[in-house]
């Protein structure tokens, strides 16, 4: 009998506030190491934190967003651990009484199936600074800039059972967080960072032991991680072993995993409310605000896709789940004028573009402006698809805009039929074998064979004759 | 829960404290005191009474979300047993 695989995921969400949790100290990537460290930050003797108003609405939107109810007074807590990256010897997090409390994401899997995957809450917390095991000659070095870091930990039921369906979850839920703002969603940077806790079971059987493997930063690792977790807890099983509840750390470069604490060692957080902050206090009419100022979340904008630009189901899905993309598909959908032919560019030709150089599509070399050009074109009939796929390379090269690249080049498409005439009628004059050759065949053979001289019009006229128009063209002389 | 040697030797560790081990048995004692009184509170019926987080019933006052902290690498680096390249420099950690 096959096994079951049960898969509850913890995220952690970077909330993109101006400053920190429970300091005014600045908030951003790539500065000065402990330049942003403040001296609440640092842990100093007699300093005391006060709670940012923006971290506590960003939170409360993310609860309204999956339906949850909203802790009136939420309450913060100490977890007592040592460790270098965190100066106060205690990470100030909620516990007995989170900001969110239970909610629910709908995910829709590749076969087109519904399911709703369960949260159990979300709470605020402060990051923890980083140690750089590099560069140290044997010691290391502390950087708090990341300290007192606004998150919220989402944590979900143990609700998927494999890994598309945590996968699809995690896209989700970065479509929903990015959708309404409270986070930047860059996954390079560790704005969304997963732990994932994996068990097998038989299925009628209780739940198994479950283990941890922390601190994914992709969608890539997780299913890789995920995949190599549940391959070795059946070989730990069904070799007659045991397994041991553990945090595990997955490495991507090398597609391995190791136990990273034991269960001897097991920490003991030893939680209890921090004296120094009071209850958080939310109102109705806060929630009446935040509802009132709620962006469009994944579902409604895919919905609206379908109708109002008659995309598929599954097109109207990928474009709409990261706010980056859906914008950028409905500027060049108003640009060019064809919604179809602009799911059909963003998601293919400029998705693979942009793969291959690892680039997002905020970082685009060719704007929706410029995309929605080629396809105003395209859809006039001024350049051919084939010509397009030129024009599309030459704009992301940095030449230009597609009118001055078409214009430059003299990739419009041939329209005049006077010219097109003779260069058909020349390479039937230069090509007697062949030509010999079609006559004799039958239709069937007749549709690949015509092939050849298409191919030879489309070298001499550089691509820019108009396909259909060469191709009526050649039927009729080859007759 | 009875305290002995054995949890004082864990908590002990758990707050980085030193404890000698000719300590301990008066440590139990006194922990196990303290553990009696909790049990005596947790005679009390509180069915009705609602968990407290503060004794003040005022709940916290909220900042804008505005930088208002200065740089302060300088002095903090100043006073730390050892820096380099603008980080405060530990023992090696890593698991």
């Amino acid at each position: 009998m096959s096994w079951e695989v049960v898969i509850g995921l913890e995220i952690h969400v970077q909330l993109n506030t101006v400053s920190k949790l429970f300091s005014g100290s600045k908030l951003s990537t790539g500065a000065e190491p402990n330049t942003q460290a403040s001296l609440v930050d640092l842990g100093m003797p007699g300093t005391l934190p006060v709670v940012n108003k923006e971290a506590v609405r960003k939170a409360a939107l993310f609860g309204l967003a999956i339906n949850a109810d909203i802790c009136r007074h939420s309450v913060f807590e100490r977890k007592n651990y040592f460790y270098p990256d965190l100066p106060k010897g205690y990470q100030t997090t909620q516990l007995a009484e989170p900001i969110v409390g239970a909610g629910v994401v709908e995910i829709q899997l590749e076969s087109g199936e519904k399911k709703n995957v369960r949260i159990h809450h979300a709470h605020l917390e402060e990051d923890a600074g980083k140690s750089l095991h590099e560069d140290f000659h044997g010691m290391t070095g502390i950087d708090l800039n990341r300290a007192g870091t606004p998150l919220i930990e989402v944590v979900t039921e143990p609700d998927m059972s494999n890994a598309e369906e945590a996968v699809a979850f995690a896209r989700k839920l970065h479509a929903i967080v990015t959708s309404i703002g409270i986070c930047d969603g860059d996954m390079s940077q560790g704005n969304m960072r997963f732990d994932v806790n994996v068990s097998i079971r038989k299925p009628g059987d209780e739940l198994g032991t479950r283990t941890e493997t922390k601190n994914l930063n992709s969608f890539r690792f997780m299913e890789k991680a995920i995949a190599l977790e549940v391959e070795r807890q059946i070989d730990v099983l069904e070799d007659g072993g045991e397994i041991v509840q553990e945090t595990r750390l997955y490495n991507g470069d090398t597609h391995t995993a190791r136990s990273m604490r034991s269960k001897e060692d097991a920490n003991d957080y030893r939680y209890f409310p921090c004296p120094d902050l009071l209850p958080v206090a939310i109102t109705d009419a806060d929630i009446e605000a935040l509802k009132a100022a709620m962006p469009e979340l994944p579902n409604a904008r895919k919905a609206r896709f379908i109708d109002d630009y008659q995309l598929s189901e599954y097109d109207a899905d990928l474009l709409s789940g990261s706010v980056a993309t859906a914008t950028f598909f409905e500027a060049v959908t108003k640009a060019g004028g064809d919604a179809k032919l602009a799911a059909n560019w963003v998601m293919g030709e400029m998705a693979a573009r942009l793969n291959a150089e690892e680039k997002t599509i905020s970082d685009s070399p060719v704007s929706a402006e410029q995309l929605g050009q080629l396809i105003a074109r395209l859809k006039d009939g001024t350049i051919s698809s084939k010509i397009a796929k030129q024009v599309f390379e030459a704009c992301w090269a940095g030449e230009g805009d597609p009118d001055a690249i078409i214009e430059a080049k003299g990739l419009k498409q041939m329209s005049d039929s006077g010219e097109l005439e003779k260069i058909v009628d020349d390479i039937i004059a230069n090509n007697a074998a062949q030509v010999e050759d079609y006559r004799n065949s039958d239709d069937a053979k007749k549709k690949k064979k015509i092939g050849f001289f298409v191919g030879q019009a489309m070298k001499a006229t550089q691509g820019k004759a108009n396909p259909q128009q060469l191709n009526q063209l050649l039927q009729k002389k080859l007759q | 829960m009875a305290i002995d040697s054995k949890v004082v030797a864990q908590v002990a560790h758990l707050a980085r404290l030193k404890v000698d081990e000719s300590d301990s048995g008066a440590l139990s004692d006194r922990l196990n005191d303290i553990l009696a009184m909790v049990d005596q509170l947790q005679q009390a019926d509180v069915t009705d009474v609602a968990p407290m987080a503060h004794p003040l019933d005022v709940t916290q006052p909220l900042r804008e979300d505005e930088v208002s902290e200065p740089n302060v690498r300088d002095k903090a680096l100043d006073i730390a047993p050892a820096a380099e390249d603008g980080c405060f420099l530990v023992p090696r950690v890593i698991e």
